[in-house]
């Protein structure tokens, strides 16, 4: 909301400086987030009297000027305008001048050997206009010497505040003015609304047939006008708040549009076919609108509309065809009351963002209907000249009148602020609330332009609003005795353990957008949740997996000329029976560099990504013991070579090599190596230890070499060695894997050292015989036999 | 000492201080010490000898024996040095080789800005709470007082679940608030961190960001209290002694009366600053009272329950704190920039360590 100090002055007496106006508003809750003064721009440029003109010597189109610039003697200026002539008056600017039209600052230079001292400018040159022919030319009757911007009536600061959606009355001067004035800058100038006689019966009928969507509608007809351009002052005004002037007529409802947040409409009622009705669109209307869009309504919509078309989207913007012109003489005012949710939805549908549709959708001050129309009625006479009409209102202007039962304490009570009772009533009373008792609690009546005001707290706000906010005093929270308690769910420790964890294992974190191109989406599965409004195509669905993500920045690092990615993110997937807490890892390029000790680079391997996916359930303290892989579920994983980590039933992790079509489709080059964590499946974490039992016999250590199938699963070996016996076998690795010479084709070789514990004695040879005997035997039931 | 065996004793010194290798050394002492050996066999005569040439004698033999004996020892110690140190000279390996250093990783700035949140928090006694990214209509927007027609819906730039006109992306961290008021009776302390989606795209905006919600509810719970537990949580965070906090009107359907707060900064420390060092304020933070409405839609009394909530950008709480400029490059997964502003995994926030480490 944009307006300038001189119109603040129209309804508020004041002496504050534009500082103390600015300081006050946002104080009040109206945010400047703008002051721009001509004077900062223009202030130094002065008029002049041009006393002689003469010929430059060296060219033919310079003139060299001697010009009084009421300040000592003539200054020289050297001047290459055509209309520069002995006798004019004119805007000049002294060697030292900043002119903002061409980003100069003027010095004293010799033009083709005659020194000149400063500048005679034209309109481009002070950003007033785009008039460069010529400099300014000013009446006879300009006071040399003056400042130019004073003179023009240019000097005039502009404001732009932030309007908060509760506050439609601070979309009008005045409304501002009477915060202004309730804060104590200055007094509201009262407005005479003094009624305009009809001259002769309303020519045109106005019904309503949609009572809800625009409950109100009054108009009146002004004939004989004449609609050239407003006068002077009002352009300037309308110019300086960034609106461009029409016609008299348009301008008027622009101006009272700012002046007094009362949006209105005006028809060439030569182009209307009877009368206007307030309706409901009817499905297939189109209207052009004055934005020269056309628009499609269907029946939710509220128009106006005469016997034969749409002529204005109620409250919204009017339509082309009976908008006015310069031709127009007959015109019929409008000022309606809208049912503020019924403009805001079809603002929403036909996309319009019109200053009288954020002012109706707020709520026009009901009240204000019939003074509004007058008032237009009044400044069409007056600048357009004519006759009205008598005034018709059809329908029911909305009562909003109510009061609310207010105790005074209550601002001490929220805002912990002590404001005397008489200063809280003042300052209701000054903002339009009518106060009435005294005692504990007060019935306060809500002015008819305060819509969002509708109980104690609102109340509330005002009084501290007005009295100083910032003012509210520092009291510390009550704490709790002692050292603060925990306060982390399970969730979040686990989460917060993993993170530093997986960075621990030198992985970096990313975060990565939760929606998705759809086809990344598809290739993980599918989304259950698209968006119906996605800001692109490409973030459209929401991430049922965290892997395209990281695969999709594993791409641009790689394109960065990153050799090796290591990367994890904590997110949700979205799934269609609810939000998983989820954590993914992702190893491309190079897992091992190129090193003089290891030899060359390597790639990661799905063994590495199992290493990472173990190591990140260890660090949650899930049993990685009891941990079985089964064979991958999902298609975006390598077939044989991927595998998911399961207990029970519950799956906890998938890991593996990314289906190089998958790792292809993200533009990834190589084998990728992915982990995903499922933290909502982890068993909760026992802080439970056993007891501390070193046995004081010393473990021993057997070796075993078996042949195997090579499709036998390695760990079905190892926990069939592992229960040989369960009671002295504490620990089996396998720690040699080989196929080759001295091994059949179709056989492995799979080595496993096993840590016997002896638990009351020392072991005797013939104890260790008849354990290596049972590890050979459940080893054979696998088809392992000791390799000779 | 006799003359013969003081030149004996000279003699055998003399060789074993010529002796350049063990194996010499060794048949000197042999030599010497051995069965046959010279001294072996001059302490021999001493049996053959008068009480009173052996009174003589003894000490001068003893005293030969003992001297040898250290020499020996002495030698075979210098030698068996230099023997060891040749033999590490000839073991050098070059030190300056480089070694590869295990990968750095790194903790992302937000998720180490929301650790610093949850730390400070919890020691004002707030949990941690929590709610869907995809949220219904009621949550994100009737239950916080912003009906259906309501402009503030408009200004939400929401995202809408396509076939599911009730469910958004939720637009704030807000739904926390009811979830978490429906969920337990007050005392209510809690803090909402989480991402957050608008429909909004420019150099300061991105369509998701994340957002801290805070909430106390409790009896007789004012905004002098919403400034303190502000101003408290502005000085651990930033680690600074005094701040200045401005309050300002504002409008926020769920809050009643509703405060703008602006953060006083000092650009010569570039922090904030307490009220004699401001030259610029920051638009922060949006808070106010919870509104009465709003209490009520969660099942509680507003005549007996009342509190403040709040609620702020983690995103440029972690631009503002740690200098970050580009809003984008968070949501990129450069690891680059990863590795650069990011975090050690030790670098856990405490309230002993200080929430920057």
């Amino acid at each position: 909301m944009k307006f300038t100090l001189s119109w603040l002055k129209d309804h508020l007496e004041t002496s504050a400086s534009v500082a103390e106006i600015a300081e006050a508003l946002t104080r009040c809750g109206l945010e400047v987030e703008g002051i721009e003064n001509p004077a900062d721009r223009l202030g130094a440029f002065t008029i002049a009297h041009v006393l002689t003109a003469e010929r430059h010597p060296q060219a033919d189109k310079l003139q060299v000027l001697s010009v009084d610039t009421g300040a000592g003697a003539p200054v020289q200026v050297v001047c290459g305008a055509p209309n520069a002539r002995a006798g004019m008056k004119g805007v000049f600017g002294a060697p030292g001048t900043f002119v903002p039209g061409t980003g100069i600052t003027l010095k004293v230079a010799a033009i083709r050997g005659v020194e000149s001292r400063g500048m005679m400018c034209s309109m481009r040159e002070l950003e007033l206009s785009d008039e460069h022919d010529g400099i300014i030319a000013l009446p006879d009757d300009a006071p040399v010497g003056a400042r130019y911007i004073d003179w023009a009536g240019l000097n005039d600061p502009v404001f732009d505040i932030a309007i908060t959606p509760n506050r439609q009355e601070c979309l009008g001067v005045n409304g501002i003015a009477r915060d202004l004035a309730a804060a104590g800058l200055g007094t509201l100038k009262p407005r005479a609304i003094v009624p305009v006689a009809g001259r002769f019966p309303m020519p045109r009928p106005i019904t309503i047939e949609d009572a809800e969507g625009c409950p109100a509608f009054a108009g009146r007809v002004v004939r004989g006008v004449a609609n050239g351009p407003s006068p002077e002052w009002l352009q300037r005004r309308l110019r300086a708040v960034g609106l461009r002037p029409i016609s008299a007529l348009v301008d008027i409802t622009n101006f009272l549009s700012i002046d007094c947040g009362r949006p209105l409409h005006v028809y060439d009622v030569a182009r209307l076919n009877g009368g206007l009705t307030a309706r409901r669109a009817r499905a297939g209307e189109t209207v052009l609108a004055l934005n020269g869009k056309t628009y499609a309504l269907d029946e939710t919509m509220t128009v106006i509309a005469d016997a034969a078309e749409v002529h204005d989207i109620g409250g919204i913007m009017g339509g082309e065809h009976s908008g006015c012109s310069e031709t127009t003489t007959e015109v019929l005012i409008e000022a309606a009351w809208f049912t503020p949710e019924r403009i805001g939805a079809t603002g929403r549908a036909l996309g319009i963002n019109s200053d009288a549709r954020a002012r109706f959708e707020r709520g026009v001050d009901p009240a204000f209907v019939v003074p509004g129309l007058e008032l237009a009625t009044r400044m069409v006479l007056d600048l357009c000249g004519g006759e009205a009409s008598e005034m018709v209102v059809a329908g029911q202007i909305p009562d909003t009148s109510r009061s609310i039962a207010y105790r005074p304490a209550r601002v001490a009570g929220l805002a912990g602020l002590d404001v005397a009772a008489a200063e809280q009533a003042a300052i209701l009373t000054r903002l339009g609330f009518g106060v009435s008792g005294d005692g504990d609690v007060w019935q306060v009546s809500v002015p008819s332009w305060r819509r969002d005001v509708d109980g104690e707290a609102d109340l509330v706000e005002e009084v501290v609003r007005i009295h100083g906010l910032d003012l509210v005093p520092s009291t510390p929270l009550p704490r709790a005795e002692g050292v603060a308690a925990p306060t982390a769910t399970p969730l979040q420790r686990s989460q917060r353990r993993l993170r530093r964890a997986l960075a621990g294992r030198g992985l970096d974190e990313a975060i990565t957008w939760s929606f998705l191109p759809p086809a990344a989406a598809e290739a993980f599965g599918g989304a259950a949740f698209v968006l119906a409004n996605p800001i692109s195509a490409d973030m459209a669905a929401m991430r049922p997996s965290l892997l395209p993500g990281l695969l999709g920045a594993a791409a641009r690092n790689m394109d960065r000329g990153q050799s090796t990615v290591r990367l994890f993110e904590l997110g949700q997937r979205y799934l269609a029976d609810g939000e998983r807490p989820t954590a993914a890892i992702l190893l491309a390029g190079e897992a091992r560099a190129r090193d003089w000790r290891s030899g060359p680079a390597t790639r990661a391997d799905a063994w590495d990504a199992k290493a990472e996916a173990l190591a990140a359930l260890a660090a949650l303290g899930a049993p990685v013991q009891r941990l079985a892989v089964a064979a991958p579920a999902d298609g975006w994983w390598h077939p044989g070579r991927a595998g998911r980590l399961v207990l029970g039933k519950q799956v906890l992790a998938d890991f593996g090599i990314i289906h190089p079509r998958t790792s292809a489709a993200f533009d990834v080059k190589g084998p990728v190596a992915a982990v995903e964590l499922y933290l909502d499946a982890l068993p909760p974490r026992s802080r439970k230890r056993e007891a501390y039992a070193p046995s004081p016999l010393l473990p021993l250590s057997r070796d075993f070499a078996f042949v195997v199938d090579e499709s036998l699963p390695a760990d079905s070996l190892i926990r069939a060695v592992a229960g040989a016996d369960k009671a002295l076998i504490t620990g089996v690795s396998l720690f040699d894997r080989y196929a080759g010479p001295g091994v059949a084709a179709g056989k492995i070789s799979l080595a496993v050292a096993i840590t016997l514990q002896p638990t009351t004695a020392t072991l005797t040879e013939a104890e260790i015989e008849a354990v290596s005997a049972k590890v050979v035997a459940a080893a054979a039931k696998l088809g392992a036999v000791l390799r000779g | 000492m006799s003359t013969d065996t003081a030149a004996l004793q000279a003699n055998l010194l003399a060789q074993i201080a010529a002796a350049d290798a063990p194996e010499a050394l060794e048949a000197i002492r042999v030599a010497a010490m051995g069965k046959q050996g010279q001294v072996t066999q001059l302490l021999k005569t001493l049996g053959g000898m008068s009480p009173d040439e052996r009174a003589v004698a003894g000490p001068a033999f003893n005293g030969l024996r003992e001297a040898v004996t250290a020499a020996l020892a002495a030698k075979k110690a210098a030698l068996d040095d230099a023997a060891l140190n040749a033999k590490l000279a000839a073991e050098r390996q070059d030190m300056t080789l480089p070694v590869a250093l295990p990968a750095g990783g790194s903790v992302h700035p937000i998720s180490q800005v929301m650790d610093e949140l949850a730390e400070i928090f919890a020691d004002l006694g707030f949990a941690v709470a929590d709610g869907p990214e995809i949220e219904d209509d009621w949550h994100n927007f009737t239950a916080l007082n912003i009906p259906e027609s309501h402009p503030a819906r408009a200004m939400h730039d929401t995202f809408y679940i396509a076939g599911q006109p009730s469910m958004v992306l939720r637009t704030h961290t807000s739904p926390v608030q009811i979830r978490t008021m429906m969920g337990q009776r007050p005392p209510i302390r809690i803090i909402a961190p989480g991402r957050v989606y608008r429909s909004d795209s420019d150099a300061t905006h991105t369509p998701m960001f994340h957002q801290i919600e805070g909430l106390v509810i409790d009896k007789g719970i004012t905004l002098a209290h919403l400034r303190w537990t502000l101003e408290t949580f502005i000085k651990a965070f930033f680690e600074v002694d005094d701040v200045a906090l401005r309050f300002r009107p504002s409008y926020f359907p769920f809050t009643e009366p509703s405060v703008e707060v602006d953060v006083g900064y000092s650009s010569k420390t570039g922090k904030p600053a307490g009220a004699g060092q401001v030259d610029k304020w920051l638009e922060v933070l949006g808070s106010g009272m919870v509104h009465p409405r709003v209490i009520a839609a969660c099942g509680l009394d507003p005549a007996e329950w009342q509190g403040f909530a709040f609620g702020t950008g983690v995103d440029r709480l972690a631009m503002l704190k740690y200098g970050l400029t580009d809003l984008r490059a968070f949501f990129d997964g450069d690891i680059k920039w990863l590795r650069h502003h990011g975090f050690s995994a030790f670098d856990l926030p405490s309230i002993s360590a200080g929430a920057q480490l």
